[in-house]
């Protein structure tokens, strides 16, 4: 116990020393935080049209009116032709082409159906996807406005009643967008961002702290001492587990002032969720250290399986939209678990008995990457 | 000048056998590239597949009965029970087993008939806001389209709104990212790897010996950099098959242009690789400038996941002096779009303006002596 102590003073002495690392340790999260936070979203903004109106009427200007006035289009330009919209729609000068035909306008007075042309550029196909339903709701609503005017005798009679016909049903559907009501792409990325920090600090720094005493050839020296192994493990990692825990702390404090990201649940589920979450992080870097031998190659193994680790976890695209092979891989993944817990308990106010199975898999993969990682570390091997 | 292409060859053959040497790395640095195409092209996706709806009648009818068969026929849908109290709505979202969920007053069946305005209620797990749209915007048109059969012919003005997906017009991410991820493999394999091997020489000191031999900093330059722009083409051809045989990617513009894009984006990496070399002092801080100077910008900020066009003004600009950024937009243009040189000429006048840049750059940082 005595020769513990000894050692986790010694780690914690020469983390101290090294002010790059504790700059990097402190700050990076912050920057990192406001960087990532902004630059990792998906919000759908607006959408530039290129209107291509061959009608030339009241009734197709004030269709355009109507896009625009929504807030999710602005006219990026206007052509008689479909030549010079297609160009624009190639080169990036406008996003969505919007072709009014000759005769819009009669067409409606005469049959009350007529037809305009969206053309999106698809190349990313959610957004494009968004930005259609946006365009067809707004010209949905468009016409059955019309419908109003055109019915003046039912319309100005009484405007604030809705007059029941029999037969044709009327449903009012209501929207509702519960945990985020603005849509607010932040609140989303957030909680997941902060785990992927902790991650790096777990992951990285424990694998890079092990490998240069090793490169330096001071492990030697400590493997001739008579230190235990679990001794030297535990004196190793617990500085890098409070150091992460710590990390935690002040990306959730700046979350909170930056982002006014909420923390609906109880915190402690965070914390007993990150303290099982960091023994899988840093039984990672210690994996890591066992195997390389330099610091080169700790940060790319590092870094290749972080990759792995990061892309297909959740954090920036959905699991539910992989196939179902990447789900099941998933499962394994304790970056999944403890993002998909970190949203559930921060957004949306989730109990202990809610995250129960999340809780089980972060403890369980952490238990067999340790001791996976244990096993492999000899003390002669270095 | 005969003289020193002779020594020029023999050191790019020096280098040549550095890497072969290293079987490990070098199977990686070929192996790697085309691992991440199949396993990031499957797994990166931002599509809606099946929808989890909670489907909460509070006073069960004929009408309720006929929309939830229409629900439970559409395919899209995985209907989950539910008590109509609503707690039961927060406690599956909470636990995460459910997406969307649709709550009828009751009266549905009765407002149809009388003309009255049935309500309900569309409520989405909005805690990843696009997926939740989506969802809820999927739920909304089924329940469109279920009130304009019952309708049958109204009265009112229909304007049907014909879309057409331009460029992509199944929607589907993997053509989205193909082109992107492309940029992140030569981004790896470029301005890391470059970057590493030119510090190592460093830290051992042999560049030392290097400079002081008769030959020139960018006969260096050039010898050090040449096999990885082997590599690089070697993995850009292999991604390509890859892109196309496994995802079925579809290729519209011409291969050359496509090819021409990518080698000055390598070589753009590759200053960029020398560049780092020649302003840090050790090994590791070499590779920790190359992985969060080249790394996190290239997927972060180049628009190869997310768009830049949503970003805040400030990174949309930082954005613009990104490599990957505009190699990612001649790649998609390419791909996707069937766009030539007219349409991206911008694109690769910057890549060139950026490679000429830094390749000066490190050029004259080479020439100081060391320390």
């Amino acid at each position: 116990m005595r020769v513990l102590r000894v050692l986790l003073r010694k780690e914690f002495l020469q983390i101290r020393r090294d002010v790059v690392i504790l700059r990097m340790l402190f700050i990076m999260p912050v920057i990192q935080l406001i960087v990532l936070a902004n630059a990792a979203t998906f919000e759908v903004k607006q959408s530039r049209v290129w209107v291509v109106d061959q009608d030339h009427s009241e009734v197709s200007a004030a269709l355009v009116q109507r896009l625009v006035g929504s807030g999710r289009f602005a006219v990026a330009g206007r052509s008689p032709s479909h030549a010079e919209a297609d160009e624009a729609l190639m080169s990036r000068g406008a996003d969505v082409i919007l072709a009014i035909p000759d005769g819009f306008a009669r067409d409606i007075a005469r049959v009350r159906r007529a037809s305009v042309q969206l053309a999106f550029n698809a190349e990313d196909g959610a957004q494009a996807g968004v930005a259609s339903s946006y365009a067809s709701a707004v010209i949905g609503d468009y016409g059955a406005e019309l419908s109003a005017d055109l019915r003046p005798t039912l319309a100005s009679a009484d405007p604030g009643r809705k007059l029941p016909v029999p037969g044709q049903p009327r449903l009012e559907v209501q929207r509702r967008f519960w945990y985020n009501p603005t849509l607010d792409y932040h609140r989303y990325m957030v909680p997941g961002i902060l785990v992927q920090l902790v991650t790096i600090v777990g992951t990285i720094m424990t694998a890079l702290n092990i490998v240069r005493e090793k490169e330096a050839g001071t492990l030697e020296q400590l493997n001739v001492t008579p230190i235990g192994r679990a001794t030297f493990i535990t004196a190793k990692l617990l500085p890098l587990w409070m150091i992460a825990m710590l990390q935690l702390t002040v990306g959730i404090i700046a979350a909170r002032l930056l982002f006014g990201v909420p923390l609906e649940g109880p915190i402690l589920l965070v914390y007993l969720a990150a303290a099982l979450y960091l023994v899988a992080a840093l039984g990672l870097g210690l994996w890591i250290s066992v195997v390389v031998d330099t610091q080169q190659q700790a940060l790319f193994v590092a870094f290749a399986l972080m990759m792995v680790y990061i892309l297909m976890s959740g954090l920036f695209t959905p699991i539910r939209s992989m196939p179902d092979w990447a789900q099941w891989l998933a499962q394994i993944n304790p970056l999944m678990h403890f993002i998909a817990l970190m949203r559930a308990v921060m957004l949306k106010g989730a109990g202990f008995m809610d995250v129960l199975p999340r809780l089980g898999a972060l403890f369980a993969s952490g238990l067999v990457i340790m001791s996976l990682a244990v096993r492999q570390y000899h003390k002669g091997a270095a | 000048m005969n003289q020193a292409l002779v020594a020029l060859r023999s050191f790019i053959w020096k280098e040549i056998r550095h890497i072969l040497r290293d079987r490990q790395t070098l199977v990686i640095l070929l192996a790697l590239p085309i691992a991440q195409v199949t396993l990031f092209g499957f797994a990166l996706r931002t599509d809606v597949r099946d929808i989890r709806l909670v489907y909460v009648e509070q006073q069960p009818d004929a009408a309720t009965a006929e929309l939830r068969t229409r629900f439970e026929r559409n395919g899209r849908f995985t209907l989950i029970p539910a008590n109509p109290a609503s707690g039961s709505i927060a406690a599956a979202f909470r636990a995460g087993k459910a997406d969307v969920a649709l709550v009828i007053a009751p009266g549905l069946a009765e407002g149809i008939r009388t003309g009255r305005v049935a309500q309900m209620q569309v409520i989405a797990d909005a805690s990843d806001p696009n997926t939740g749209s989506t969802m809820q915007a999927h739920v909304l048109a089924a329940i469109t389209a279920w009130q304009r059969d019952l309708g049958g012919r109204g009265s009112g003005v229909v304007i049907e709104p014909r879309i057409r997906m331009r460029f992509n017009p199944t929607l589907e991410s993997v053509n989205l990212f193909v082109p992107g991820l492309i940029a992140l493999i030569l981004t790896i394999v470029t301005a890391l790897m470059t970057a590493i091997s030119l510090s190592r020489e460093k830290e051992r000191g042999t560049l030392e010996i290097l400079l002081v031999s008769p030959l020139h900093p960018w006969q260096i330059i050039v010898g050090k950099v040449a096999p990885y722009m082997i590599l690089a083409f070697i993995n850009v051809v292999s991604v390509l098959v890859a892109a196309w045989l496994v995802f079925g990617v579809p290729f519209r513009g011409s291969l050359a242009l496509l090819l021409a894009g990518s080698t000055l984006y390598a070589l753009v990496g590759l200053s960029l690789g020398v560049l780092i070399a020649a302003s840090t002092r050790t090994q590791l801080a070499a590779m920790l400038a190359a992985l969060g100077g080249t790394m996190l910008p290239s997927t972060l900020l180049s628009g190869m996941i997310f768009p830049i066009n949503s970003m805040p003004a400030p990174l949309q600009l930082v954005s613009n002096i990104v490599p990957a950024r505009w190699f990612v937009e001649i790649s998609r243009g390419v791909m996707l779009k069937g766009a030539g040189f007219p349409e991206l000429w911008l694109q690769f006048a910057v890549l060139a303006g950026m490679f000429a840049a830094m390749m000066s750059l490190a050029i004259r940082k080479f020439s100081v002596r060391l320390d």
